[in-house]
Parts: C-alpha cells; sequence; structure tokens
C-alpha cells in the first residue's frame, strides 16, 4: 500500500477520544431516562416495597426496621439497573443489529460499556435518593450524615457487580428471551438473600448458602452503611470485587469467542 | 514504489459458517474515489464480504486490507462511514442526538447542518427516531454514514423501503459524495440503482466474483439483444427462426424477441412483414446481464461437476 494513503490517517485526540465516551454515556442515559417500560419498574419496586413494609407497617416490626428495610430495599433497587441495563439491553441490541453497526462504526469499543455503567450508576443514584428522601422525610429514620453519605457510596458502587453479571446474562441468552432470564436471576437471589424476608425468619439451608449471592454481601454492605451491620465490611467488599472480576472475565471470554 | 489508489482489498479471502462456504478465494479492489456495486443472488457472499471489510468478522484465508491495516483496527474504520442493512437505532433518543453520538466517533467532521442538507432530514432533527417512517429512519442511518467525512463509505442495500422520490434524492446525494471523492461500495437489489450509480459493477455468485466491469462491460458480455414491434407475423413462425432464442406476446400486443444477431433478424422480419410499425431494438439491461452470468456460472459449474 503507498504512503500517502497509510500516513494521512486523520488522528483522533485525546480529547475527542474522551469526548466520544462522554457522548456515548450521554446518550444511553438519555434513552433509558426516556424508556417508562424500563424506567418505572426499576424506580418504582422497591419504593413501592419500603413504602408497604418500611412505612406503613413499620410499627409491628419495631424501631430499627425502618433502616433495616432501607438497605434490603436499597439493594434490590440498585440490582436492576445493572441486570437489566445490561443483560436485557445488550442482548437486544446484539438481535437488533445496534451492536453490528457500532462495531462497524469506529466507536471506541469501551465507551459502549463505559455508557451502559454510568447509565446503570445513574438510576442506581436516583433509586437511593428516592429511598433515603422516603427513609428520612417520611419515615423518620435515624440517618445521620455519615450514615446517608455511606449507604449512597455503597449503594452506588455496589450497582457494579450487577452491571457484570448482567453482561454475563446478555452472552448466554437471545434478545428476546432475555427479560424472563434476568428476571430469573434477579428476583429468586433477591429473596435468597435475604432482601424481602430477613434471612433469620428463613430456613437454615437458605441461611447457609446465602453467601454465595453477591446480593448478600451487599446489603450487608448497606446494613453497616445504615448502623446495622454485624461487620466484617472488608470480607464483603472484597467478595464483591472478586464477584465483578469473575463476572466480567467469563463474560469477556464469551464475548471474545462469540462476538 | 508505485502509486495505488486501492483503499480496500479483499485476497484471495475465504469464509466458511460450519459446513456453508460463503467465500470462496475471493478477490475484490475498491479504488479511491470510485462507486462500486455489488450484486448477486442472496446468500452469494455481498454481506459476507462487506462484514469483513467493516472487520466484523475474520477471515479463514487471505488478506483482507482497509486503508493498508486489518478492518478491526479503530484508525482504518475512522476513515469509513457505514450503513448497514438492518439496524435498529436507539428509538427514543432524537435524530440530532443521533447524529451528535456518531459523529463523537471521528476525528474529522462534517457539521450536522451540512449532514442534515445532504441526507435530506433537516425537518427531522427534533424528532424521535421511533416516530419516523421507513424511508426516513433509512434517510437518518445514511446522515450518520456520512457525519465522519468517510473516504469510503459502505451502503448496505440503502434504498429498502423507500418510495421512488425518496430513492432518487438518496440517489442524487451519493452522487454528490462522489464527486466530492467518497468512494462507495454499494450493495444492491435493485438493478437500476447499480445501472444509474456505479462507476464499476462486481456480480458475486457462490462466494465468488463471477463478472467486473462497467456497467457497459457487463451488458457488453451479454449479446442478447430485444427486439420488439407491431406486426401481424404469428409468434410461433417467428420463435422457429434459427436466431430467435425466444419469443413473446406483451400485453400490448406487440412481439418481444430475444436474439443474438438483432440485425439479421430484423431484416428477416421487415421482408416478411412490409406493414411491420414501432420497432425497437434495445441492448439488454443489466437485469437480464446479470440472469445470463448467473446462469452462466451455474452451466459451467454443473459442467465441471459431471467432467
Amino acid at each position: 500500500m503507498n504512503m500517502i494513503d497509510s500516513t494521512s490517517s486523520p488522528v483522533m485526540t485525546a480529547g475527542r477520544l474522551f469526548n466520544a465516551y462522554v457522548q456515548e454515556a450521554r446518550a444511553e442515559c438519555l434513552r433509558y431516562l426516556r424508556t417508562p417500560s424500563f424506567l418505572l419498574p426499576t424506580l418504582l419496586f422497591s419504593p413501592v416495597f419500603y413504602i408497604m413494609f418500611g412505612i406503613v407497617l413499620a410499627k409491628a416490626n419495631g424501631p430499627e426496621a425502618t433502616r433495616y428495610l432501607l438497605a434490603s430495599y436499597g439493594t434490590f433497587g440498585v440490582m436492576a439497573p445493572g441486570l437489566f441495563g445490561f443483560g436485557v439491553s445488550l442482548a437486544l441490541e446484539r438481535d437488533s443489529g445496534l451492536l453490528t453497526l457500532k462495531r462497524a462504526m469506529p466507536m471506541p469499543p469501551g465507551a459502549y460499556l463505559v455508557g451502559k455503567m454510568c447509565m446503570a450508576l445513574l438510576v442506581a443514584a436516583i433509586v437511593s435518593t428516592i429511598l433515603l428522601v422516603l427513609a428520612i422525610f417520611v419515615a423518620g429514620a435515624d440517618m445521620t450524615p455519615t450514615r446517608v453519605a455511606t449507604f449512597y457510596l455503597v449503594e452506588i458502587l455496589g450497582a457494579l457487580p450487577f452491571c457484570g453479571l448482567g453482561l454475563l446474562l446478555s452472552t448466554l441468552v437471545k434478545g428476546q428471551g432475555a427479560p424472563g432470564a434476568v428476571n430469573l436471576v434477579y428476583l429468586p437471589m433477591a429473596f435468597l438473600s435475604g432482601l424481602w424476608f430477613p434471612l433469620s425468619v428463613m430456613p437454615g439451608f437458605i441461611q447457609a448458602i446465602a453467601p454465595i449471592w453477591p446480593a448478600y454481601h451487599l446489603d450487608q454492605l448497606a446494613l453497616s452503611a445504615v448502623g446495622l451491620g454485624q461487620g466484617g465490611v472488608a470480607l464483603h467488599a472484597l467478595v464483591l470485587v472478586g464477584f465483578t472480576a469473575v463476572f466480567l472475565t467469563l463474560a469477556a471470554r464469551r464475548l471474545r469467542r462469540h462476538g | 514504489m508505485t502509486y495505488d489508489n486501492r483503499i480496500a482489498r479483499l485476497d484471495k479471502v475465504s469464509k466458511r459458517y460450519g459446513a456453508i462456504v460463503a467465500l470462496d478465494g475471493i478477490d475484490l479492489d475498491i479504488h479511491r474515489g470510485e462507486l462500486l456495486a455489488l450484486l448477486g443472488p442472496n446468500g452469494a457472499g455481498k454481506s459476507t464480504s462487506i462484514g469483513l471489510l467493516l472487520g466484523l468478522h475474520r477471515a479463514d484465508a487471505g488478506q483482507v486490507s482497509l486503508f493498508g491495516r486489518d478492518p478491526q483496527d479503530i484508525e482504518a474504520r475512522r476513515r469509513i462511514g457505514v450503513m448497514l442493512q438492518s439496524a435498529n437505532l436507539p428509538p427514543t433518543l432524537k435524530v440530532r442526538e443521533l447524529l451528535r453520538l456518531t459523529a463523537s466517533y471521528y476525528p474529522e467532521l462534517r457539521t450536522l447542518g451540512e449532514c442534515a442538507e445532504v441526507a435530506a432530514i433537516q425537518d427531522l432533527m427534533e424528532r424521535r427516531y421511533a416516530d419516523l417512517s421507513g424511508g426516513q429512519q433509512r434517510r437518518v442511518q445514511f446522515a450518520l454514514a456520512l457525519v465522519g467525512r468517510p473516504e469510503l463509505l459502505f451502503l448496505d442495500e440503502p434504498t429498502v423501503g423507500m418510495d421512488i422520490t425518496s430513492r432518487q434524492s438518496l440517489w442524487a446525494a451519493i452522487r454528490r459524495l462522489v464527486a466530492e471523492g467518497c468512494a462507495v461500495v454499494l450493495t444492491t437489489h435493485y438493478l437500476e440503482e447499480a445501472e444509474s450509480l456505479a462507476d464499476r459493477v462486481c456480480v458475486i455468485a457462490k462466494g465468488r466474483v463471477v463478472s467486473e466491469g462497467t456497467v457497459d462491460a457487463l451488458r457488453a458480455r451479454v449479446a442478447v439483444r430485444r427486439i420488439r414491434c407491431v406486426t401481424s407475423l404469428v409468434d410461433t413462425v417467428v420463435a422457429d427462426w434459427p436466431e430467435v432464442i425466444s419469443v413473446e406476446r406483451q400485453p400490448e400486443g406487440r412481439l418481444s424477441i430475444a436474439t443474438a444477431s438483432a440485425e439479421s433478424v430484423v431484416r428477416r422480419l421487415l421482408d416478411a412483414d412490409p406493414s411491420l410499425s414501432e420497432l425497437e431494438v434495445q441492448r439488454a439491461g443489466l437485469a437480464e446481464a446479470f440472469t445470463e452470468i448467473t446462469r452462466e456460472t451455474d452451466a459451467a459449474d454443473a459442467a465441471r461437476e459431471a467432467a
């Protein structure tokens, strides 16, 4: 090939490359904030549960219930954007040809995943905010500024392992089957991790296997954040980092092999 | 080093999917500034060829290059624009947002206003993608393909689902880009599209290029010409003449004769029927040439298998 053609490639500056990531994240957030079928279940489920069990029926559950349930439903809430934002949308976009088009265009490969991750973190932040507002101003939960800040940090970063799990699921299922498959992981895991009923009222077997679910560890961290933790924070955090790494590695391997 | 204006190449490329051979040692060159039309029946290997040039698949054998690089190298793809056959863009984004997002992938840009003007979507910029008609969505996809000032544009069946007016306005837009020096690879089912746009046509069948050349050269490869006239001669009589390949009576009463030696058939027609009128002789259209070439290839294959 001649010299001119191989040397005259237009140069993508670092600034423009960064802009591609920003634009991808912006577009991803915009499109999902405009999609009620994605947004409403994600944003409504845990606040509605919290209003029912953490506020209306709170008296029956004792004084600490408002904070306990804030942690549980917070965890339940931030699982969804990662699982659905990656699992369902990626599987659908592979089927619909959008991913193929983006791969053919010079989209920086990381921008696509980073964009979806930003969207999941943003939705996680919104869910956390709604729950915190309900907990503090309606339920009157005892939330010090430190607890509020730690809760935010835990729940927003806690969405990441579920982004990884969603990504992995998207490589395992075909587009139309994805919503069902993701729910089949999401809802049982929430139940088995003690997000709907405290683990202490569950059969011993379910209590024993709880540590194999990432949601269990995130819930333990969230409980610590609201002052109800049972210790082992570093271990739980480490396990979540481990889960994320495993999900991403497996997903990357499947993506490399199957595209 | 001689000047070489090939900007994309398939060099003896093979690709199979399981037992199906999609490409069988295909050679294809795309030169700077030309409009190349890829024609061929479904499953001939057009989409696979494009997919390889876009870096979507890897070749099993042979060399694929785009601007002298591997197409999976993002640097190479920063110089191309793409419009694929089926791509559902995010339905809730507005056209302007889609353009801005796509523009962010490229180092050099056409302004959004210019893209909108070339693709005739100025009035659609604030509309959501899902609210557009099929033809309007295709025009938006075309605008996305040209936002990065590509030197090479891949258009896979660009006018499917368009009415005749939007098709012609897209053709005009494509001609304008070619006039500005942009090379285009076009796959199409509409032969008149290739006929009206292409500098060069490649007919692909069974994973190989079976014919390549200008539209005129392609047509000339097929000696068949078509004679139409109003005559009182009986169809079956004309059909029995030695040079005549086929005869059909058209709905409006004209006789249509296919032949390889039009001059002698015309002479004989005029002798046989002095009252003959409305005589017309035409070279075969691309459609006929295309059918003829694929038929020849089939026949050659059959002969090879029989031998």
